[in-house]
């Protein structure tokens, strides 16, 4: 099947409108997505720590249960974390959406093919650990439903879209880790998160 | 008059974690951690995440304390090598981070398996940046979880207590299995 979808447009339509939502985005390819779509001091893009985008969003989903938690992540980062699914399927936190930007390939490093490319189906792994809705999504019609459940819908969600593979222009997010989390914790709690 | 018995260290600690406002307990469940965990799974107030793997909590935590909640991570000493990548986001960032280590493969240890990670233990967190607290006998450690508290929450510091198998005091398989 050929994949039309392009990461960039998936990313832009999820955040489109995004009103007070916490996003977290995995290394590479999809930290520049989220950047491209506007960069805000409520997301927090990774530049390391593979495999844990989706655990940072159920700490922080469960830390702010009045909030909705967006985890924006790859599928090679997704692999490398594929316990955590299980670890919130445990919590199931209602708050919480993680979305795969699937293009089977490691992007940062080559463009070498990640294991769903050889049709490991992230999805079904997600519904089997207990996330409330799982679906592997391929077309533009399917992304406004998604995007109102990240924003209402009882949750946890999990969603992993096929895109293109394809190489984009980086589009970069501060890099300084401790600014990305004051400014982060500034816009989310107020002047008072400096002095916890 | 009776005398009160003295609590024991995990009813201290549990005591020392709430003290300190501690609203997430991130663990893998550990033989030497049980009680402790027992008593943070019967305090409603308290969220409580079991992880598949050690590594898990360093990004839990992070997400805690980007959402204005302290946290504590427990864990055995074989996990604190799951968690060496994730650690050094834990130090770019500053992220504040509380970790009680239960040890393995130290004092008196049956199993040869544990021993090379628990001898490596305190240089592991020491080469990424965390602070280490060795506490070798019971009355030590409420007051070094207490320190590492505030080390971590008010310095923003990564702070390990190491909690010596002296303490913990397995000494076979079969004293293990019966816990």
């Amino acid at each position: 099947m050929t994949t039309v979808l392009r990461r960039r447009q998936v990313v832009e339509i999820l955040l489109e409108d995004r009103k007070d939502l916490l996003v977290v985005a995995g290394l590479g390819s999809t930290a520049w997505d989220i950047t491209a779509a506007g960069d805000s001091p409520l997301n927090f893009p990774l530049w390391g720590a593979m495999g844990n985008a989706a655990m940072i969003g159920l700490g922080l989903a469960l830390a702010q249960p009045a909030r909705r938690v967006l985890v924006i992540t790859g599928d090679g980062e997704m692999l490398m974390g594929l316990g955590s699914l299980a670890t919130i399927g445990v919590r199931r936190p209602p708050n919480l959406s993680v979305v795969v930007i699937d293009n089977e390939r490691y992007g940062e490093t080559g463009m070498q093919a990640t294991h769903t490319a050889a049709g490991a189906d992230v999805a079904t792994v997600a519904l089997a650990c207990g996330f409330r809705s799982a679906r592997q999504l391929r077309r533009q019609g399917q992304l406004a439903k998604l995007r109102a459940a990240i924003h209402g819908a009882r949750g946890p969600h999990f969603a992993q879209i096929k895109v293109r593979a394809e190489k984009l222009a980086l589009v970069l997010p501060p890099r300084d880790g401790g600014l990305l989390k004051s400014r982060f914790r500034k816009a989310l709690l107020g002047e008072a998160a400096d002095l916890d | 008059m009776k005398r009160k018995p003295e609590s024991s260290w995990p009813e201290q600690i549990y005591r020392t974690l709430k003290t300190a406002g501690i609203r997430q307990v991130a663990y893998v469940p550990d033989a030497g951690h049980k009680r402790l965990i027992e008593l943070c799974l019967a305090d409603r107030e308290l969220e409580t995440i079991v992880l598949s793997t050690e590594e898990e909590g360093v990004g839990l935590t992070a997400g805690a304390w980007l959402g204005g909640a302290r946290s504590a991570l427990l864990m055995q000493s074989s996990g604190v090598g799951n968690c060496i990548n994730a650690l050094g986001m834990t130090r770019e960032c500053r992220f504040p981070l509380l970790m009680l280590v239960t040890m393995r493969g130290q004092f008196g240890e049956f199993n040869p398996w544990q021993v090379p990670m628990g001898q490596a233990t305190p240089g592991v967190l020491s080469a990424l940046g965390v602070v280490v607290h060795e506490a070798n006998a019971a009355a030590q450690i409420a007051p070094m979880v207490d320190a590492a508290a505030r080390l971590a929450f008010g310095s923003y510091q990564a702070a390990a207590v190491l909690i010596s198998q002296a303490v913990i005091g397995i000494k076979s398989f079969q004293e293990q299995a019966s816990r």
